[in-house]
């Protein structure tokens, strides 16, 4: 293993995870929910009455935030290279994945580790392992 | 008040997203690339925001109610099962594929990306499929055997 030291950025990554630290807790202490990403888009998808609201504002923060963003410092261009046959199959795989498996990186990542939830800490380790072994195989193996 | 709660928490996930560099797929597989030139950045990304939730969900299981007098909706299952660790492998070969997880993918897709924007449609159809068979699922349950 090499550590790529051009592209490692410490300080900047704690930083907006410190960013997202304040967010989940904002949202637990305030709202007493857990912030998981798929789950509060998901529930969108089975509405329940006074139960829709609040999740179409943490979806319109989250989209809003570049724009925000924007307001005070230059906005960083992400890079995707995978192209639209890639980014549709993975989305299908996020999409139905997180469903049944109740959680992504911000649920059981984030919030679920912060609990020391064991059943978080399997999740995460399944789905780190699982995009450990992809990008192997895609990078490595097949040379994508 | 809800609301505006969920509004900004939603904006500052998403500014951290940015600030982090994870609301780009390509830093991401730079972290989920061992073998390649591996950028350990996410892992302090996931250290700085573990480091503020630990202290905040140590409060909040304390509590019945939240500040805002909200009942506490907190998991309380333990259970390791099949559809947790399958569920959990699939969604990361997407993650593994595209270097997009939903919420980075909602942050690019703000940020006027069309790729973005082919992902999250994905993603909602593949929270759709699912919503399908798990509603097909418990009818099944439902019906006397």
């Amino acid at each position: 293993m090499t550590i790529a030291w051009n592209a490692f950025t410490p300080w900047h990554a704690a930083l907006g995870g410190v960013c997202i630290g304040i967010a989940a807790a904002m949202f637990v202490l305030l709202n007493g929910r857990i912030a998981g990403i798929s789950g509060i888009l998901g529930g969108l998808l089975r509405p329940v009455r006074r139960d829709i609201a609040w999740r179409v504002a943490f979806v319109a923060g989250l989209v809003g935030s570049p724009f925000v963003h924007a307001l005070f410092a230059v906005l960083p261009a992400p890079r995707i290279d995978a192209g639209y046959a890639a980014l549709v199959a993975a989305g299908l795989l996020v999409g139905a994945g997180t469903r049944y498996g109740s959680g992504c990186t911000s649920g059981h990542g984030v919030c679920g580790l912060s609990r020391l939830s064991p059943r978080s800490l399997a999740a995460t380790a399944a789905f780190m392992g699982a995009g450990f072994a992809t990008v192997y195989v895609a990078r490595h193996l097949l040379g994508a | 008040m809800t609301i505006f709660i969920s509004l900004l928490s939603g904006l500052v996930f998403g500014l951290g997203l940015i600030v982090s560099g994870m609301a780009n797929p390509a830093k991401v597989l730079g972290f989920l690339d061992l073998a390649g030139p591996w950028d350990p950045s996410l892992a302090f990304v996931m250290g700085g925001a573990i480091a503020v939730g630990t202290v905040a969900f140590a409060v909040a299981r304390k509590r019945t109610v939240s500040f805002l007098g909200l009942s506490m909706k907190l998991p309380s299952s333990n259970r390791i099962d099949r559809r947790l660790v399958i569920g959990s492998a699939v969604f990361g070969i997407g993650w593994g594929i595209a270097g997009f997880c939903p919420g980075p993918a909602l942050v690019a897709l703000g940020m006027g990306e069309a790729k973005a924007l082919a992902f999250v449609l994905a993603m909602l159809a593949g929270m759709g499929i699912f919503e399908v068979l798990e509603g097909r699922a418990l009818r099944r349950r439902a019906q006397p055997a």
